[in-house]
């Protein structure tokens, strides 16, 4: 808490800052005049959904604009200079030295071909006046204290030699080397795995508190956020839509739009009777070559249930829905529907099998081909399953799109013109065409945004209500098995770890993996990494 | 709270005709694609119009003097046979274009047949494919064309074959690599979910995303094949006399250069202007169609 | 074991066992041609002097008389030790190429020597200035010449640079017994069109490739870890994009060889290309199999020299987990 009568120095003052990006005809201003001020041992973060325009203000601190942008007003001040006012030679020198950047990709952001060390004391010897040694004797203090693995010998690998989430530390200690007065986090966390990003979460936010630079963080998630901003600005279509203290925005949002960052975690679909099974797994196996991907898998899926498939990237889970779809052979074990087996490939199936089993994919983008129409998109699976034709197919085209709360006039509009959300429910609207039994649904709604989010899983549990679907839910996202889930499973490596109803695998108590998951994931609480540091501690001691 | 009154209404493209859209594209066309475009038509109207624009006949000795000098009656002078220069060059863009077009086609039903069929079918369907590919590109283009006219003999029809055959190789490339990149994408992964046949797939769900990318290459193949041509003819390995083409026209005439004329330059300015136009057009087109590939 | 030691040996082993591979499998699509002749090509180059009898003599020295393995391996055992046997006109092939290989790897060596630095430079420098008006003006120009047909270019400059001005002999018979200077003098118009010609297409690749590595992330991280745009293009971009830009340079080395083999003819050049042509007007299937291979092996062996370098110049092989 800062008491001090004196506030500290202003390190960053953002004062009506607009900047347009080039679009297919013209410019579209993307940051609509935003102002932010920052002191020193501050950290501010920057809280929106994708295309509010984060990077871009966090970019625009370091007086940098991406090729395709402009700045049209305002002014950034970086202590006393104005920044934007400096020629572009005189703004490198600021860069690595006084103000620093963190990006979304380490992996991407390291050049392959250099040794970590060189990269990262490379601005403190070439402009910032260190001397090699000393820069290098800095940047093993800081990998120390980053609490990365043998810091003395850590700089001499490769990026392709570390992993993702030493990788994200790295660049933090590369920030840091030269004492900056500013350092902007752009979403640092979000490209690693819940169980990696606690520890990334913790190094950085102990390396903020003991440098004490004026800290931007920006971020999707306001539960990340949460853990390491003292304020915090919401942000939407390059508007500030509100500021304030991090607990005065969790407890009191002024702002409707704020409350909605968190619509997901406020959806609960009510338990449902168990019925007799639909899809039985029974001892499934499969393999990538020599990389076994599942191992003896068994589950089963009741009528008008739905299962969610909860677990971190690489524990099989996708393989699992493209195997029960067919576009996958198992090396063991048997898929039964309604208690017949199905043959393992799509190619062997009947018509029939096909129709009830239908998948729907995690990016809409590349899941609707860009060269159809809705119209045909919807229609061609209404002729291939129930051979309709002309104006019955029009007709049904017209009923899904409004079953999935879409003006029937958009049958005529290719995918390019619809907005993601929309597009999802398009490719909702095509796996309902077949008039399915079960649905696998891989990660659908992790691309979208909060409240999309929310109104999609919304329909669903409806849609489910009126056709008595079933869903095999494919998630990384613990919210989501929250709110729509009757039944989980809990994969890790190829295996199921838990399963059970919703109630038993999200209540104590937990096998050791489902418990690392759930204690992974940031609740909407600023100090859930405070008591999730001294509840790790106390259990070791 | 419903998704539409939160999120911003998609932007809505305006609903453009066939034509409206090209004309618009022509209207923001850079001035090198225009130019472009304005010498590809010169070319094509004299190749299409050449007998009633050339002056005289394609094999008509005009004059008993070789070599005649330019003057009113032969514009351009005479070639070493007495035949009218202009004449000659205007048969010639018939000639070299149309043989050029006819090969390109060729070589791009044969090299995108195959290319989308190997990124369809994958497993040794591809491997087979693409390692004669490998084999066949491993030879400079030139030198396996020359050995193919030293065994076949050089008449149209083998040039034809031999250059389209060889350069479907490269379209086979093309193809192959674009469809790879179209056939991983889900959409065309629903399709045989659903259990679409090969046919569906590759018309309905791959073609159409390719199209663009091959039409913009068609340029650009165009251009090499027709300059293979010219430099085979050139070289007196490619079409032969008396049929009136660019490449030997130069050859035929070269000894003129010795003498600071530059009457058989100007064949040679025929072939580069056109290739510079077509090369043109299809630079702005292949950035049109990596660029932009939604806007259409 | 080779998976005990470093993998990039491994690889390197691989790379030049598949050269190798190819360069057999190329030997035998360059001799099994010669198996598809037409049934009436002995007629057909034996002229109206074809009887059965000078058909079969014909049939006979080919070898077609022989079967198809024996009549490869005869061959190819041949062709090591440089003996390509008789040309239609009955003297040794190598007799009819023995000197002017020499004369054409001189020029073509010459060519590359000048024109591949010049051309990284020159596309280092378009890529580092991207739209800016000297990246603009150089690949409009370099976009024209790739336009070009190599004669045009090669008669552009006999007119000025000899006929009118004088600076240069139009035509380039080159002797062993002239000196070092009067050959290079001679040797300045060919080596000059081809340098338009293969300059052009490696500029733009380099171009190509160099700005392909300059959308990179860490290039964008560099610029903002405040490091000079020339630094960012030699010290972070460069080093990524030696592997692009090796097989960039090979790959273009195949307009060398087509460049080659019209400027010959153009210049009266005494090389190889100039023979093949002559042999495929005359169909003397021979020689023109012989020309074949020695081209096809020198690409070979420069694209497997530029694959070695992209796999030594990656950091990923060079430094495993």
């Amino acid at each position: 808490m800062k008491s001090e009568p004196q506030s500290p120095p202003i390190v960053l003052s953002v004062t009506d800052l607009r900047i347009e990006a080039k679009a297919n005809d013209g410019w579209i201003e993307i940051v609509k005049g935003v102002n932010l001020t920052l002191r020193r041992g501050e950290v501010l973060g920057l809280v929106g959904e994708s295309g509010a325009g984060k990077s871009t203000i966090g970019l625009a601190a370091l007086g940098y604009f991406r090729p395709g942008c402009r700045r049209t007003r305002g002014s950034v001040r970086f202590g006393e200079t104005d920044v934007l006012g400096l020629t572009e030679a005189k703004r490198r020198t600021l860069r690595g030295t006084q103000v620093a950047y963190v990006a979304q990709s380490a992996a991407a952001s390291f050049n392959p071909a250099k040794r970590l060390m060189d990269q990262i004391v490379e601005a403190a010897v070439t402009r910032g006046g260190m001397q090699r040694a000393v820069a290098e004797q800095r940047a093993v203090a800081l990998f120390r204290s980053l609490q990365l693995p043998n810091p003395e010998i850590f700089g001499k690998r490769y990026p392709h030699q570390v992993s993702g989430g030493q990788l994200q530390r790295a660049m933090t200690a590369m920030a840091m080397i030269c004492q900056p007065d500013l350092i902007v986090f752009d979403e640092p966390t979000t490209a690693l795995d819940v169980t990696t990003q606690v520890e990334v979460l913790v190094s950085i936010r102990r390396a903020i508190k003991e440098h004490g630079a004026a800290v931007l963080y920006i971020s999707h998630d306001l539960a990340i956020v949460a853990q390491m901003a003292d304020r915090v600005m919401v942000l939407r279509y390059g508007e500030a839509v509100e500021e304030a203290p991090i607990r005065q925005i969790m407890e009191a949002p002024s702002h409707p739009y704020t409350k909605s960052l968190w619509a997901v975690r406020s959806l609960q679909t009510p338990a449902k009777p168990e019925l007799e099974p639909l899809l039985e797994v029974e001892g499934i196996s499969a393999a990538y070559g020599r990389f076994k991907a599942l191992e003896d898998i068994d589950f089963s899926i009741g009528k008008r249930q739905t299962l969610a498939v909860v677990g971190e990237s690489g524990s099989g889970k996708s393989t699992l829905g493209r195997l029960i779809a067919g576009l996958m052979p198992p090396v063991k074990g048997t898929v039964k529907l309604d208690g017949k087996s199905l043959p393992t490939l799509v190619r062997q199936r009947d018509k029939d099998m096909l129709r009830r089993i239908q998948i729907i994919y995690q990016s809409a983008d590349t899941a609707l081909n860009p060269r159809h129409t809705i119209r045909k998109i919807l229609g061609r699976p209404l002729t291939f399953f129930q051979s309709l034709r002309g104006a019955a197919r029009e007709q049904r085209v017209i009923e899904l799109l409004k079953m999935v709360e879409l003006d029937p006039g958009y049958a005529g509009r290719y995918p390019a013109q619809l907005s993601g959300g929309q597009r999802q429910r398009v490719a909702i609207a095509r796996a309902l065409a077949a008039n399915p039994d079960l649905i696998i649904c891989d990660e659908i709604t992790s691309a979208l945004d909060q409240l999309v989010q929310a109104g999609i899983l919304q329909m669903l549990a409806d849609l489910q209500q009126r056709l008595g679907v079933s869903y095999l839910f494919i998630t990384h996202d613990l919210e989501i098995v929250r709110a729509i889930a009757d039944r989980v499973i809990v994969m890790s490596q190829g295996r199921i770890v838990d399963q059970g109803s919703r109630a038993e695998v999200l209540s104590p108590p937990y096998p050791d993996y489902t418990k690392l998951l759930l204690d992974s994931v940031p609740e909407m609480a600023p100090d859930w990494l405070d008591r999730l540091l001294t509840k790790r501690s106390s259990a070791v001691n | 709270m419903s998704e539409s009154s939160l999120s911003a209404s998609p932007a809505s493209a305006p609903d453009r005709n066939m034509v409206q859209q090209i004309i618009h594209a022509l209207r923001q066309a850079p001035v090198t694609a225009l130019t472009g475009l304005v010498i590809v038509g010169i070319y094509v109207v004299a190749a299409v119009f050449a007998p009633w624009i050339a002056p005289y006949g394609e094999y008509e000795v005009v004059s008993d003097i070789p070599f005649a000098p330019w003057s009113e009656a032969n514009l351009l002078g005479t070639d070493q046979l007495g035949r009218d220069f202009l004449t000659r060059i205007i048969y010639g863009a018939r000639n070299s274009i149309g043989i050029a077009f006819v090969t390109t086609l060729l070589a791009f039903a044969i090299g995108g047949f195959f290319g989308i069929m190997a990124a369809a079918l994958r497993g040794w369907v591809d491997q087979v494919f693409s390692r004669l590919v490998d084999a066949v590109m491993s030879i400079p283009d030139l030198i396996f064309t020359l050995l193919l006219l030293a065994i076949f003999g050089s008449s149209v029809l083998n040039l034809i074959l031999i250059i389209a055959v060889l350069d479907s190789t490269r379209i086979f490339r093309i193809s192959r690599a674009s469809a790879m990149n179209v056939v991983t994408l889900d959409y065309v992964e629903a399709s045989t979910a659903r259990g679409e046949g090969l046919y569906w797939r590759i018309v309905h769900e791959i073609l159409p995303n390719i199209l663009p990318i091959l039409i913009s290459e068609f340029g650009m193949r165009f251009c090499f094949v027709f300059l293979v041509i010219a430099a085979l003819s050139f070289l007196g390995v490619g079409l032969q006399p008396p049929m009136a083409e660019w490449g030997s026209m130069v050859r035929d005439n070269a000894v003129l250069i010795n003498s600071g004329d530059i009457t058989p330059l100007i064949p040679a300015s025929a072939i580069a202007l056109l290739t510079v136009g077509v090369n043109f057009v299809a630079d702005w087109l292949l950035s049109k169609s990596s660029g932009l590939s939604n806007e259409e | 074991m080779v998976s005990n030691s470093h993998p990039i040996l491994g690889m390197i082993l691989q790379r030049l066992a598949l050269g190798l591979l190819s360069l057999l499998i190329v030997s035998i699509v360059i001799f099994t041609a010669v198996s598809m002749l037409p049934g009436d090509f002995a007629s057909a180059v034996l002229g109206r002097s074809a009887t059965p009898e000078t058909v079969a003599a014909f049939q006979q020295n080919l070898g077609l008389d022989q079967p198809w393995p024996r009549r490869y391996f005869q061959w190819l055992a041949g062709a090591l030790i440089g003996d390509f046997g008789n040309s239609f006109s009955n003297r040794p092939v190598s007799a009819v190429i023995g000197s002017r290989l020499f004369n054409t790897l001189k020029l073509a060596a010459l060519t590359a020597m000048i024109a591949v630095p010049i051309a990284v430079f020159l596309g280092t420098i378009c890529a580092r200035y991207r739209n800016k008006p000297i990246d603009r003006f150089l690949s409009a120009i370099t976009l024209a010449s790739i336009s070009l047909p190599e004669f045009f270019i090669a008669y552009v400059l006999m007119l000025f640079l000899a006929t009118k001005l004088h600076i240069f002999p139009t035509l380039s018979s080159i002797r062993g017994s002239m000196d070092m200077l009067e050959q290079l003098h001679r040797m300045a118009l060919p080596v000059l069109t081809l340098m338009f010609v293969t300059l052009a297409h490696m500029m733009r690749n380099t171009r190509a490739a160099l700005i392909g590595i300059m959308s990179h992330p860490y290039i964008e991280m560099a610029r903002l870890k405040g490091e000079p745009e020339m630094r960012i293009i030699l010290r972070h971009a460069l080093p990524n994009a030696i592997g692009p830009i090796a097989s960039v340079i090979a790959i273009n080395l195949a307009y060398l060889i087509a460049g080659v083999v019209v400027v010959e003819v153009v210049f009266v050049y005494p090389g190889i290309g100039q023979t093949m042509v002559d042999a495929v007007r005359n169909r003397d299937v021979p020689v023109v199999q012989a020309c074949a291979l020695i081209f096809a092996a020198n690409y070979i062996i420069l694209n497997l020299v530029a694959d070695l370098v992209s796999i030594v110049s990656n950091p990923r092989l060079l430094h495993p987990r």
